[in-house]
């Protein structure tokens, strides 16, 4: 039973992750390429979540909280860049 | 029992995941896109974990590590969106063609990023760098 609802959760998760992908690929602008991102690292943290449970090793839950906090460092970091002046998808 | 609700919450976060993902590639513009990840992602990661912390159930160690997850999530979520979306106003990320209303038009110094209140008009003369702050 279990077992089943992980299969389909990573089905699931991975096709969330190839149409990220797609739009971190064609995304027409910077800020929609982060968000991708920001996307991606979200979907991490979910695949992290399912291996937890099927491998049972809780110390992976570690693992999806520093990538949580990666990614919104990371977010604020490309918010910044591209505020003051990384803005070079109109010039 | 416990196998039938983990899976729910498993299937039910990876569902919204799906959907943030979906929203993402399909809106039309930046704003509509930030507004699919930020909600429906922080609700589906949030109830994987939720699924993670039922499934050992009576380990505190796990539930302080599910509960620190979430919160960070439901936390950092609307800042990043918040912050990312200002960013790709500021440097003119075009709006979908169909947008009705942009009360923000006209109200932003680009200079010094300052908010002019309602009916207050921007004017160039004065830099304004004192409001800054």
């Amino acid at each position: 039973m279990l077992e089943v609802s992980i299969f389909v959760s990573y089905v699931i998760l991975s096709i969330a992750l190839g149409l990220t992908f797609v739009r971190l690929v064609i995304g027409p602008s910077l800020p929609d390429r982060v968000v991708a991102l920001e996307m991606i690292a979200t979907l991490t943290v979910g695949f992290i979540a399912i291996y937890t449970l099927s491998s049972g090793v809780t110390a992976f839950l570690d693992v999806a909280m520093v990538l949580a906090l990666t990614a919104f460092l990371a977010a604020v970091a490309f918010a910044r860049l591209i505020t003051k002046g990384g803005g070079v998808h109109h010039d | 029992m416990t196998d039938l609700v983990v899976s729910l919450f498993l299937l039910v976060g990876a569902g919204f995941m799906f959907v943030a993902a979906l929203g993402l590639l399909r809106m039309p513009d930046l704003p509509m896109r930030l507004h699919a990840t930020t909600k429906a992602g922080a609700l589906g990661g949030g109830l994987m974990v939720i699924a993670v912390g039922l499934e050992f159930f009576g380990d505190v160690a796990v539930a302080a590590r599910a509960a620190a997850i979430i919160i960070f999530i439901v936390l950092t979520a609307p800042i990043a969106a918040h912050l990312i979306g200002r960013a790709g106003y500021f440097v003119g990320v075009p709006m979908w063609s169909k947008t009705l209303k942009d009360e923000l038009k006209d109200r932003y110094d680009a200079q010094n990023q300052v908010l002019l209140s309602p009916g207050e008009v921007h004017s160039d003369d004065q830099p304004g760098k004192d409001k800054a702050d």
